[in-house]
């Protein structure tokens, strides 16, 4: 099963290798990570999407919790989270078919960050599973190169 | 504040930390820190140094230290070969929770990265095997970081730390002041106990018909004897201690019912298997002890006492967790069950009258014959030792080492010094020579085998030139004992490499040369007075090697098959039932 973890870092060498580490040795995956600065200096937050049983995530979020390094951990469950990403996509778009692609970009929307005769540089922020839906969606016209950043999330904001 | 080096600034640190000895080999990377030592030492420093032989026996011997005294041990290695050396050690004292400060130096900041002449990336090798490591690359960051890694090292479930050192920072200038508190915002061990979790386990302990005490190492890490022999008294529940956990309770008790797992004895297993409670205090369901995990224990409830959380329910579910340090988790519960145990309860004594009729019915034992038995040899050794409260006992790792297990009698923590999770050979020579350097009055005894023995016999030089005189008791089989007996049982009796039989090395010779006392025993009317005298040459400063020709056939029982359960233990003689075993 799939799982989201955010992990609260002080910024030291060697403090994302020692998380990562902790799923290599079991030879988990690490579908998508995302690292970056946090409104208190000195301190990065890490987002990791893990493919891994629930028996050996919790062995693994014991461990990540020992690490000197690391001060907060928690499991961003869909409900109670906000979650995004980036995504760009090269499309190939001849002129034939650039009114379709436009139609998706605009349902799901995304933008156009580039364009040049043959192809589209479409750029997307959303939800990662908005951002599968429209990958899918104009798959079968060519997606000639992709990038994602890996999402990132916050849990939701306090309601009372 | 004082104007130094980096380098004073270590060797000022490891003073304020109040280390007495530490252990290491010297090289182009360290040497200025070694610099800094000898001219500390010429100015009266109390800090000791050992020359080690083998980096390994460096980290092995500061392990020894730190498992004899409870205190951290310290280990000095150069870069690049220095620090790959120390590496055995420092996953052993993972394994084994044993506290350790290593310190390596490393190539000038401006050249890492560029495989410059002995860089290797110690912090990067030893990441999975180390609570944390530090790369310290500015002078000012050394005083902080060697308090820092003293803390981690100690605090919560103890273990290695690494502190690598550039060159510079070695020989640049700080001024000195040695900090009074630790800056570590994410390094939170528990420190609290939680009381209603001990009420529900006082609970559990006085409503159970069978339990058992399972406990392991952290027992004695965690400085938890006393309070675990007197739980053990207050509630009459009997106790198995692990490997590692020898000595965390007494032998010789008559609640203690040995030691379970592989080659631990049937009744311990026993107990185990048909507990309706077990008490785990700082052991982690190793599968050495367990078999089969499935079938261990099947049929009891899990309380289990463990300062490290990611240990609880790692390998069984646990019914009533603890996590908490063990030393005041124990004390709580001792105050809480005074509470609830109703006036004039008795223990559990039908379970431990059942408990002594097995002790009774499958005792250890073994069949003398025209050879010395090793199980012989050892005998003679505790008897030789009986009574005695100032003996400590290290081991290599294999047959002899089980033995060494199932005959000694440890009273007392920090008596019994092995390599249980890594299961290192090589261990005991330098180990005994750390424990004789944390405890000068005792009797430090190593029981080693020959493969062992041939890996770091070299640390008896060592003993001999810094004063740490041991006892090696060399169980010599003329195999790789532990790996022939699974030839023999498993493999159709193919010895693939594992003889050492033949004229050399002489274990005799090699003593001498190291500068032991060297005896050599064939026959069991030669063993009480060669152990007698050992024991005197060493009284009077001398290392001794006891050098114990023994049949090579001889298998430790009981054995539980690999990846089988308490159920299908095998005791001494019934080997042939493996292949029944097999066909199953
Ligand atoms: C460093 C290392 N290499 C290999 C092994 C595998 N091994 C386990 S026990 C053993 C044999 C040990 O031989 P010896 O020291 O003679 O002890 P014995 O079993 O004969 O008592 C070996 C090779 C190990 N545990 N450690
Ligand atoms: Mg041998």
């Amino acid at each position: 099963m799939k799982h989201t973890l955010s992990v609260l870092v002080e910024d030291k060498p060697g403090a994302l290798s020692r998380i990562t580490n902790l799923f290599a040795r079991r030879g988990y995956n690490i579908d998508s990570l995302a690292v970056g600065q946090t409104e208190r200096e000195g301190v990065s937050r890490v987002t990791l999407r893990v493919d891994c049983a629930e028996h050996s995530l919790e062995q693994i979020t014991k461990q990540i919790y020992k690490l000197v390094n690391v001060l907060k951990l928690t499991e961003l469950t869909p409900d109670d989270a906000v979650e995004r990403e980036i995504a760009l996509f090269t499309v190939a778009a001849p002129p034939e078919r650039r009114g379709e692609l436009m139609a998706f970009a605009d349902h799901y929307g995304a933008r156009v960050s580039d364009l040049g005769p043959k192809e589209i540089v479409f750029e997307m922020v959303g939800h990662p599973e908005d951002l599968d839906s429209f990958e899918e969606l104009v798959r079968p016209y060519g997606i000639k190169e992709m990038v994602r950043t890996g999402r990132i999330g916050l849990s939701r904001a306090v309601r009372h | 504040m004082t104007r130094m080096t980096g380098a004073d600034a270590i060797i000022r640190s490891l003073e304020a930390e109040g280390v007495d000895v530490c252990f290491g080999v010297p090289g182009g990377m360290i040497i200025d820190t070694y610099d800094a030592l000898y001219r500390a030492q010429a100015n009266g420093s109390k800090l000791r140094h050992v020359l080690a032989r083998h980096e390994q026996g460096a980290g092995h011997m500061a392990e020894g230290y730190a498992r004899a005294s409870g205190k951290v041990g310290v280990a000095i290695a150069t870069s690049g070969p220095g620090a790959t050396n120390l590496i055995t050690a420092i996953a052993d004292a993972w394994m084994d929770s044993t506290p350790l400060v290593c310190i390596t130096g490393q190539v000038p900041s401006t050249k890492i990265g560029t495989d410059a002449f002995q860089e290797t990336n110690a912090t990067g090798i030893t990441l999975p095997i180390v609570k944390h490591s530090w790369l310290v690359q500015k002078a000012s960051d050394i005083p902080a970081t060697i308090k820092a890694a003293f803390h981690v090292a100690q605090t919560g479930r103890s273990g290695p730390v690494l502190v690598d050192i550039t060159k510079d920072a070695q020989v640049a200038e700080l001024d000195f002041k040695y900090p009074d508190h630790v800056d570590l915002p994410g390094w939170n061990p528990p420190r609290k106990v939680n009381q209603r979790q001990i009420i529900s386990a006082a609970r559990a302990i006085l409503e159970a018909d069978k339990p058992v005490i399972y406990a392991g190492g952290g027992v004695i890490n965690g400085e938890a004897s006393a309070e675990l022999l007197e739980l053990a008294e207050l509630t009459g529940i009997p106790v198995v201690t692990t490997l590692t956990g020898k000595g965390g309770f007494p032998d010789s008790h008559p609640l203690n019912v040995g030691h379970p797992g592989m080659h631990g004895m049937k009744y311990a297993n026993m107990a185990l298997n048909r507990a309706d409670l077990v008490i785990a205090i700082g052991a982690r369901f190793d599968d050495r002890v367990t078999g089969n995990v499935s079938a261990f224990a099947p049929n009891a409830r899990v309380i289990h006492f463990e300062v490290d959380a990611a240990e609880i329910g790692k390998i069984r579910e646990v019914q009533i967790p603890i996590c908490a340090p063990l030393q005041p988790a124990l004390a709580k519960l001792l105050g809480e069950l005074r509470k609830q145990i109703p006036e004039g309860r008795e223990g559990p004594a039908e379970w431990i009258s059942k408990i002594a009729e097995w002790k009774d019915e499958f005792p250890l034992r073994y069949e003398l014959g025209d050879l010395l038995k090793p199980q012989q040899v050892l005998e003679a050794v505790r008897d030789a030792t009986a009574g005695r409260d100032d003996i400590i006992w290290a081991t290599g790792v294999g047959q002899h080492q089980m033995w060494a297990m199932q005959y000694m009698v440890c009273d007392r923590p920090r008596s019994f010094i092995t390599s249980g999770g890594l299961g290192t050979m090589g261990f005991g020579v330098p180990a005994a020579v750390g424990a004789k350097a944390a405890r000068p009055d005792a009797t430090v005894i190593c029981i080693d085998g020959d493969g062992c023995f041939q890996m770091t016999s070299k640390e008896l030089t060592t003993a001999t030139l810094h004063g740490l005189p041991i006892i090696v008791v060399l169980i010599r089989n003329g195999y790789l004992g532990m790996v022939r007996q699974w030839q023999e049982m498993f493999y159709d009796e193919r010895y693939s490499q594992t003889d050492l039989t033949g004229p050399i090395p002489d274990y005799a010779k090699m003593a001498e040369a190291f500068g032991a006392v060297a005896m050599t025993v064939t026959d069991s009317s030669e063993l009480d007075a060669a152990l007698e005298r050992a024991i005197a040459e060493n009284a009077a400063g001398r290392s001794v090697v006891v050098d114990a020709v023994c049949d090579s056939q001889e298998k430790v029982f009981p054995m539980i098959p690999p990846g089988a359960s308490a159920a299908d233990i095998l005791e001494y003689g019934s080997h042939e039932k493996v292949k029944e075993f097999e066909a199953r």
